[in-house]
């Protein structure tokens, strides 16, 4: 296989992980009225929390796999 | 209900667009020879190949159709997943791969190249490019009127000076040009890995969704005392036509929806079948499906559940006191939940036969969307909605070009001509199949009608193939002619059944009913499930009856293609879990065990 699918996988859910927890966490003070319509709950800095996580792990395997298989192939 | 998009939202979708294109990029280099760039040279792994297979099957009328299914039929909808796919995914992992994959086809028309003769293959070539182009047109129009129609773009394009009217041509050409863009540097490896990621970013869009949205209501059994009754169970009202929600009983659900209709897309169609063949190993093909429908299994929860809670929750009234400078619409409070009335061009509300307004039910997903989500996760859940689009549109072209590419121009145009001739050609075909796409996506935008019928058209083509298929890889007396007229009587049974039924309420024309009306449906769907039955039926008995009257084929010649003449597959895989029987055991097991949990 060319790439592993999970490096640039990890790379976006880290990426838009990241924009959406430091985005949460400005606008939980700065615009916390924004959050009422998820029912109060700062849904961009927990859910960005969760989709950094996942693709922490999806990097994380997937580089693991490139580094191994690195050797072998061309 | 008004949402506006800030920077990030409008970030969060570029990225998103960089790194599918990137992609595309990173694997430009890898594309040799026609096998790379059409086929994937056979190197996908089994659980890319997976998700690639189901995600392919998601495109923008998944997304949106079934939530809005959801918002008008309830849970019901969950038939079209665990009635009429699961089965079908489970038996084309365990036996039908082993033909598809075992024989080396490169497509399915090869399939029946190899198996038949040439005149079946191009039957099924021809009206297989046909189709999936045109419905590639079809989901990109209606992508881009949606996006009109949510104004999500309304003041990016004012801030570029450009007018409102741009919004609808711009969806078609950036969308395409996009999905142009990475189908074309990479091949269907491109399409394949793009599916992947696209399938986690839906999951990221909608499972906060579905997880808010139940908050709201009071989880599950709230949202069973809000919900219109019996909205939360599959089986409800089914035994007979009159009470059923489709307007059909079981037996037309279980042999038109969970027999011909969900086999035949799911076993012959090449579009998916094309993902498990790009697989690494017989292995990995065989469990492409199998691996497929668990995720398929749970969608029901990501994509009709949305559609539920829409309806679930209170309408908006005119004049609410408590939000000053809310403005609720007629349509709106007209409507039901937050699903509201359609209106016309002129923002008149429109109403049916009996007076009762109209439900917009398409607008489920981005209203729900629009409803829960602040600025930012609005953005994550736009960017999963194109991505929906997105990765069915690269479906097709890709399926497109590889049947075009081999069974089209390769069989009849140009024969015995360089590899790198026939990856020029794919090329081409990638470019002009979505030259054409974007052509048929403004015919349907000028003439629905046409549309609709050709839509029509194509369900018929589906399935008398599937009798084909049956007849040819499991019963060796299957001859070419048979084959052949076979497939030819189950279209002219399906065009016949439509020109003497109508569905309800409707007058003669599109719908039907052009020779004499002689059966009136309860519904379309059920017009659609019955026409599907006697299609496949004219075929099944034609092909045997031809088939015993003409000379079967040389057993030697048959070997790999047919049940009885191949040496069964060896699962070669120790390890339980990864052969495709016990897989399938399972998946059939867990769909039984979600009819009964939610019947």
């Amino acid at each position: 296989m060319a790439i592993d699918i999970r490096v640039p996988i990890g790379l976006l859910f880290l990426v838009l992980g990241g924009m959406l927890v430091v985005f949460g966490a400005v606008t939980h003070f700065s615009d916390p009225t924004m959050y009422e319509r998820s029912l109060g709950v700062n849904i961009n800095f927990w859910w960005g929390l969760v989709m950094l996580a996942f693709g922490a792990g999806m990097y994380h395997y997937g580089a693991r796999r490139v580094r191994e298989q690195a050797p072998t192939t061309e | 209900m008004n949402s506006s998009l800030a920077w990030i939202d409008y970030s969060i979708i570029v990225i998103y667009f960089a790194f599918v294109l990137g992609i595309g990029f990173a694997l430009k280099r890898h594309m040799k020879t026609s096998s790379d760039f059409l086929l994937s040279a056979r190197s996908i792994p089994a659980w890319v190949a997976g998700l690639a297979f189901i995600s392919a099957n998601l495109g923008a009328q998944e997304v949106i159709g079934m939530a809005a299914s959801g918002a008008k039929y309830g849970l019901a909808t969950a038939h079209f997943y665990w009635l009429g796919a699961i089965p079908a995914m489970a038996f084309v992992g365990i036996f039908m791969m082993p033909f598809y994959y075992g024989s080396r086809a490169r497509s399915v028309p090869e399939y029946l190249r190899l198996r038949f003769d040439e005149k079946t293959r191009a039957l099924n070539a021809i009206s297989f490019a046909l189709m999936t182009i045109m419905s590639s047109g079809i989901s990109m129009y209606a992508m881009a009127l949606l996006i009109e129609n949510l104004h999500i773009f309304d003041a990016p394009m004012r801030a570029l000076g450009l007018p409102q009217s741009w919004i609808f041509h711009l969806s078609i050409l950036v969308s395409a040009l996009i999905t142009l863009g990475y189908v074309y540097l990479g091949g269907l490896t491109s399409a394949i890995y793009n599916e992947v990621l696209q399938f986690f970013l839906i999951v990221a869009g909608f499972f906060p969704l579905v997880w808010l949205g139940l908050k709201n209501v009071g989880g599950w059994e709230g949202l069973v005392a809000k919900a219109p009754e019996g909205f939360t169970q599959v089986w409800r009202g089914m035994t007979s036509a009159e009470t059923s929600p489709f307007g059909v009983e079981v037996f037309g659900l279980a042999m038109g929806l969970g027999f011909v209709l969900s086999f035949a897309y799911w076993c012959t169609d090449f579009l998916v079948v094309q993902r498990a063949m790009a697989a690494d190993s017989m292995s990995a093909a065989r469990r492409t499906p199998l691996i497929a429908a668990f995720p398929k299994m749970i969608f029901p929860f990501l994509v009709i559940l949305p559609g539920l809670i829409a309806v679930a929750l209170p309408t908006p009234t005119v004049a609410p006191e408590a939000t000053p400078g809310a403005v609720v619409t007629q349509a709106e409070s007209m409507g039901k939940g937050i699903i509201p009335a359609k209106v016309n061009s002129a923002g008149e509300v429109q109403f049916d036969t009996d007076g009762k307004p109209v439900l917009d039910y398409d607008r489920a997903i981005p209203n729900m969307l629009m409803h829960y989500f602040p600025t930012g996760m609005l953005g994550l859940g736009l960017a999963a909605l194109l991505a929906s689009f997105m990765s069915g549109m690269a479906g097709n072209i890709t399926a497109f070009n590889t049947v075009w590419t081999f069974d089209i121009y390769q069989a009849h145009i140009k024969p015995h001509a360089s590899d790198k001739h026939y990856l020029w050609m794919g090329h081409f075909a990638t470019f002009f199949g979505t030259a054409v796409s974007i052509a048929a996506a403004y015919v349907a935008m000028s003439f629905n009608n046409i549309m609709d019928l050709l839509q029509l058209v194509f369900a018929f083509v589906n399935a008398p193939l599937l009798a084909t298929f049956l007849l040819g890889m499991f019963w060796k007396r299957t001859s070419a002619n048979g084959a052949f007229f076979g497939l030819l009587a189950g279209f002219g049974t399906a065009i016949v059944h439509h020109g003497l039924t109508l569905p309800k309420g409707a007058s003669w024309g599109v719908k039907g009913g052009w020779i004499q009306v002689a059966e009136v449906y309860r519904t379309e769907m059920a017009q659609n499930f019955w026409a599907a039955i006697y299609a496949w039926t004219a075929c099944f008995v034609v092909t045997i009856v031809v088939s015993l009257v003409t000379k079967p084929h040389k057993d030697e010649d048959l070997a790999g293609l047919v049940y009885s003449l191949t040496p069964h597959t060896v699962d070669e895989h120790p390890v339980w879990y990864k052969k495709p029987a016990v897989l399938g055991v399972v998946v059939v097991a867990s769909a039984i065990a979600l009819n009964v949990i939610f019947k």
